[in-house]
């Protein structure tokens, strides 16, 4: 198995200026070490360790049950919910452990974003949907609650299209339209990274394609990860892919090579659609 | 007789069985109801209402029934409604799963099927002696909430499950709190199943009769109870009392007294069923 650290390794495409500071650990946003996690005995990630770049978007490739879902949920801690969940190994964030005993889950999860598979709107109206991360941490003042809910809505490409409809239930949006406003909302408590567990697979080519166009336009400010079973879309949307098989990660590598050159016999064939 | 024709007179044949069943449980219910109505209608006034229970037919009337059963209820919801629904929020979310918690869901639900009269010696012993409260409302009280506690914990337990995990998710995610959760997201959703349990718990409550009579209850009471620690009787028990005595003035006092006791039930059933039609219109995922 080759474990790549990508960021020392390659550093050709000149889009991503991040990389090039390979050599100074503070460039990477999020950073795993021997990483191992337990489903009770069962071990579903197995030795992971990865840097991923500030600003840039990555995505987690590989079949079902490969682990991908779970390594995401590692940054946020997600998957703490899980009784028989365990786990070794490094998780840092702004190269802070964020799973040391002193860190508080709230606040790292105000700093982590997540955006889910099917589109999960609080059976609430838009606004209160994006108010929500606000309202819980206590802020009350309306005029700084409108102005996060509009910020948000528009970061989201979705201000246009309910800016009259603000008091309307979320669940009226289409599918597309309400995974938007999971992401604004989400963006409404100004994370620095987001992550993004298969957007995009309960929607419509172009609600798809929507949800892409925001990712691109998101990376500017934000740190991406997202889960895809879709390749075209890695490829169209993220700056570095993983590839994950079986718990482990075989290979982590810019997205134009991994696609076309990988360094692993294992990608070619997934890739390919081989297998998986 | 091919095979298909043999289904669909199957298929017919279940049906008219159905029909037929239905049929009788509300036939008999009618039967009960119109029977009761035709003895004891006429028996209800003001009067009967507002009197003290006496030796004679005529002037005894079920006020300290009445009043006795209300007390019960709000002390019965008082005391149950904030421990059941507390145990069962923290059963399904905050407790961890293991050999434990399958134990004690498993023993619950047995409790809700416990006939009630062992309720009444388990409150006899512990409330009734041990703690000294006597054959007071409060002793009442504290047993019917034992009866309708496992009833309230299992109607909260499921309702909260009913609330799609990806809402606790998307919660969780924004940094919430597993108690902001709760209040904002899971409560509000579940809220129509568990307003729906409570009701249908406390409605049981105040329609039994065999634990009350355990910790004492009264047939006869002269006064209406001022306070928790008061002796005290229910409707259940007066109507009890009156279908025995041999004195057929009594039996329409009985009829009386069951037309108001099935109006209780009756009615907080109905909003019960409300509360669940109004719920399920205003959240769907």
């Amino acid at each position: 198995m080759v474990i790549m650290e990508p960021v020392a390794r390659h550093d050709k495409m000149e889009t991503k200026p991040t990389d090039n500071a390979g050599t100074s650990p503070t460039a990477l946003k999020l950073r795993t070490r021997n990483v191992n996690v337990f489903y009770g005995d069962k071990k579903v990630i197995d030795n992971v360790s990865m840097g991923i770049a500030e600003k840039t978007v990555t995505a987690f490739i590989g079949p079902s049950g490969c682990g991908k879902s779970t390594f995401l949920r590692l940054f946020n801690r997600m998957n703490d919910y899980i009784d028989t969940f365990s786990k070794e190994g490094e998780i840092l964030i702004d190269d802070r452990e964020i799973y040391a005993p002193g860190v508080r889950v709230e606040e790292l999860r105000k700093q982590v974003g997540m955006v889910f598979q099917k589109p999960n709107p609080f059976p609430k109206s838009i606004y209160e949907n994006v108010a929500y991360g606000l309202k819980i941490q206590g802020i009350k003042k309306k005029t700084v609650l409108d102005e996060a809910v509009e910020a948000s809505l528009r970061s989201a490409a979705l201000w246009d299209e309910v800016r009259d409809n603000l008091n309307k239930s979320a669940l009226a949006l289409s599918g597309g339209q309400q995974q938007r406003l999971c992401i604004a909302r989400a963006l409404a408590v100004k994370p620095s990274v987001l992550l993004m567990d298969e957007p995009a697979s309960a929607l419509d080519p172009i609600a798809t394609s929507k949800i892409e166009e925001l990712i691109h336009e998101l990376k500017h400010a934000y740190t991406i990860v997202i889960v895809t079973h879709n390749m075209q879309q890695a490829g169209r949307v993220s700056d570095k892919t993983a590839f994950f098989y079986l718990g482990r990660l075989i290979e982590y590598n810019d997205t134009k090579k991994l696609f076309t050159s990988p360094d692993h016999e294992m990608t070619e064939n997934y890739i390919t659609g081989r297998f998986g | 007789m091919n095979s298909r024709v043999r289904n669909q007179v199957r298929d017919k044949l279940f049906e008219y069985l159905g029909i037929f069943s239905t049929a009788i449980g509300i036939f008999l219910l009618m039967i009960f109801i119109g029977s009761i109505l035709v003895d004891g209608l006429g028996r209800i006034d003001w009067d009967f209402m507002t009197s003290l229970p006496s030796r004679k037919a005529e002037k005894a009337g079920i006020l300290t029934a009445w009043t006795g059963s209300l007390w019960l209820f709000f002390l019965t919801a008082v005391i149950a409604i904030p421990i059941g629904v507390a145990a069962g929020i923290y059963l399904e979310e905050y407790g961890r799963k293991g050999r434990l918690a399958t134990l004690l869901e498993i023993n619950i639900t047995n409790l809700a099927g416990v006939p009630s009269v062992i309720y009444g010696i388990l409150g006899l012993e512990i409330f009734v002696r041990t703690m000294h409260l006597g054959g007071s409302l409060l002793a009442g009280a504290c047993t019917l909430s034992l009866l309708i506690l496992p009833i309230i914990i299992v109607a909260t337990r499921e309702s909260i499950k009913a609330v799609p995990s990806s809402i606790k998710e998307a919660s969780y995610g924004m940094g919430a709190t597993r108690w902001q959760t709760m209040q904002h997201q899971v409560l509000p959703a579940a809220g129509g199943g568990i307003a729906t349990g409570i009701i249908l718990a406390l409605s049981r409550a105040i329609g039994e009769t065999a634990p009350v009579i355990v910790i004492g209850a009264l047939a006869y009471v002269p006064f209406v109870a001022r306070s928790p620690m008061d002796e005290f009787t229910v409707l259940p028990i007066q109507i009890f009392n009156w279908t025995s005595r041999p004195d057929h003035a009594f039996i329409i006092n009985a009829a009386a007294g069951i037309i108001i006791l099935l109006a209780v039930t009756f009615l907080l059933n109905g909003i019960a069923a409300y509360l669940r039609y109004k719920w399920q219109k205003n959240t769907q995922w």
